[in-house]
């Protein structure tokens, strides 16, 4: 297990190095310069080499890719052009509204998921499972972004029972007393994650519903019918366990899906997290933090998927065995 | 909307269903492809898919304006669902319709062409990863590894910041060249089996390069799984697409793409919420259509792409 981990440590952080450069060489490739934008008057050549100097642009790209490197290992992103403050402090303000969305949003996208996962394999091929299947094909064939916009017509356009964007009521928000507060921010938060959630478990039910339906076709399965086990202890005590396994490699998966979907969501709902700011950041040519973000993200669906192997690793001994084997 | 132009989509509606008639009849003939149309939705998911082809082919006859003219930027904006108007019309006084209809070029476009892009790089790297195996295999997965850590929208975002005027060529190769890595994982499994295959060393034996074997032997057997991650992956890029346009960074104004088109109209959601609705459901349609088509043609020639993968 040590070596195992160990080994995959040293892969993820390899990866995220291999990113890191990417997106360095994928920046200077690109004609635009960060000191020009689109510039429609031609500026003083003595301005452009100051500020060349200053950027450290006039070094050549090795130099620079160094420094870059050197920059980055101790935590300097370097200074957004927009917000003219450190890229580290606009992260620092936007990550954790990142989480407390894309985290909600985790927690219905699997609660609601594998459940519906798991009626839709029980009920296959009858009415309920003929339903949810066009529910979730429908919901995975959306654009995120225009069903969120749908959402805030209905509920907080037309019913008035949500509010249409914010992490908090910008007005009233100090007046409230301490659960007051909770609870605007938990009332701010439905919709958005209610939208991310019940997107991401439209595909979470599709996969588990396949997974449970090959659990439910295993051996053991038979034989637990012909021991005369009821329906329900088969689907909950012997597929469920086994049906529960691939979903580990789902929740990898589900983090870029949430990621992505958040830049969209916050956008739409003006939530004040990492997507927004990267959206933002486009606009104003803030490559800094357009860059500042991608890596973040990077680093958490590595982790995600590192997290999720050893999740398997615990949860499947087979794994374990076959990868001691091999080392 | 006038009556030619009325008449011109019940001609495309006609046309779409002697399309989709036309191949369940063709497909009869076969095993797969009474398989295929067995499944509830294959026959009306093809049917939608040759309905928004022939409208996008048939543009010019179907939408009865020009799809950025403005028609009367004083009586006719933001004017809901009337006879004229099927779908209203937007800020600007446009006929959405009209831009609806030659929307479905770019955004239909963009995705058949990116998804080709996509193929092509993810077939020819899980070909030469699959089948040369060692060094080959090791730096092409690594390379792959690489790719999928990061959340495609937003290498797509640092590209799309970093070259600013982004063309619809090159917006159409930045999604083909960011959309193959899950495909070559898929195309490389499947190498991975065949070239241990008798028909491989028996070419081998003969003397067949191995360019020969890949191409004339190997790929043709991937075919299957290829058609089905490509109906999959099609919605995906125009999902895709639309996000990009919506964020500002995809297909430009006043260029229609579906993606673009709700982007206008979010702004008028209050007021104009038919703006925003009907290219959404277009693009649900198709996405929809896609996935069912996808599902179908998976079942139909037994080909699993694993279905984790094309939920991200």
């Amino acid at each position: 297990m040590g070596t195992w981990l160990a080994r995959r440590l040293l892969a993820a952080t390899a990866i995220v190095f291999a990113v890191v450069s990417l997106t360095f060489f994928l920046m200077h490739l690109g004609p635009a310069s960060p000191i020009v934008p689109g510039a429609e008057q031609p500026l003083d050549p003595d301005v452009v080499a100051r500020l060349r100097h200053q950027f450290g642009t006039d070094q050549p790209l090795p130099v620079q890719y160094v420094r870059y490197l050197a920059q980055l290992a101790r935590g300097n992103f370097g200074v957004s052009f927009s917000q003219r403050r450190p890229v580290i402090a606009a992260l620092a303000d936007a990550i954790p509204n990142t989480i407390v969305l894309a985290g909600t949003a985790l927690l219905i996208d699997f609660g609601l998921g594998l459940l519906l996962g798991v009626v839709m394999a029980a009920r296959a091929r009858h009415q309920v499972d003929a339903v949810l299947g066009n529910a979730t094909l429908f919901l995975r064939s959306v654009p995120t972004f225009w069903l969120a916009l749908i959402v805030i017509l209905v509920f907080g356009e037309r019913l008035h029972w949500f509010p249409v964007g914010g992490t908090i009521d910008i007005v009233q928000h100090r007046s409230f007393s301490f659960l007051g507060r909770v609870a605007d921010r938990l009332w701010h938060l439905t919709l958005p994650a209610l939208t991310l959630g019940v997107v991401g478990a439209a595909g979470t039910a599709r996969f588990q519903r396949n997974a449970t339906l090959d659990a439910l076709s295993a051996d053991y399965v038979r034989t637990a019918r012909a021991k005369g086990v009821t329906e329900r202890r088969i689907v909950v005590v012997h597929a469920l366990r086994n049906a529960l396994l691939p979903a580990i490699t789902l929740f990898g998966l589900a983090l870029p899906f949430l990621l992505t979907g958040a830049v969209l969501i916050e956008t739409v709902f003006a939530w004040p997290g990492m997507g927004k700011l990267a959206a933002d950041a486009i606009f104003s040519r803030d490559y800094p933090v357009v860059l500042a973000c991608a890596l973040a993200a990077s680093v958490m669906v590595v982790g995600g998927n590192l997290a999720a192997d050893m999740l398997y690793a615990v949860a499947d001994p087979r794994i374990r065995i076959t990868e001691r084997d091999r080392a | 909307m006038n009556l030619r132009a009325w008449l011109a989509l019940l001609a495309a509606l006609g046309v779409a269903w002697l399309a989709a008639r036309a191949a369940r009849r063709r497909a009869a003939g076969t095993a797969g492809g009474r398989r295929f149309f067995a499944s509830p939705f294959a026959g009306l998911g093809v049917g939608v898919l040759a309905f928004f082809a022939v409208v996008a082919v048939a543009a010019p006859v179907v939408a009865p304006f020009q799809p950025d003219r403005q028609l009367d930027i004083i009586e006719l904006v933001n004017r809901g669902p009337s006879w004229a108007h099927p779908l209203g019309t937007d800020l600007y006084s446009r006929d959405m319709w009209s831009r609806l209809v030659y929307g479905a070029r770019v955004s239909l476009g963009i995705g058949a062409l990116a998804m080709a892009v996509a193929l092509t790089l993810g077939a020819a790297v899980g070909a030469a990863a699959g089948y040369f195996r060692r060094a080959t295999d090791v730096v092409l997965m690594r390379l792959v590894d690489v790719g999928l850590a990061m959340p495609r929208l937003f290498l797509l975002i640092v590209a799309a910041a970093v070259w600013q005027h982004v063309s619809l060529g090159a917006l159409i190769l930045i999604l083909g060249v960011t959309g193959w890595f899950g495909t070559s994982r898929l195309v490389r499994a499947e190498v991975l089996t065949l070239r241990e295959r008798d028909f491989v060393t028996a070419a081998r034996a003969l003397g067949a390069r191995p360019g020969w074997i890949i191409f004339r032997h190997v790929l043709p057997n991937v075919a299957s799984p290829l058609l089905v991650s490509a109906a999959l992956g099609i919605g995906n890029v125009m999902l895709t697409e639309a996000a990009l346009s919506f964020l500002g960074i995809g297909v430009r104004p006043p260029t229609a793409s579906w993606g673009n088109m709700i982007a206008d109209g979010a702004g008028q959601i209050v007021a104009a919420p038919w703006t925003t609705l009907f290219p959404g459901l277009a693009i649900a349609l198709v996405v929809m259509a896609l996935n069912a088509t996808g599902d179908a043609l998976r079942d139909a020639l037994a080909a699993r792409p694993s279905s984790y993968e094309e939920e991200t």
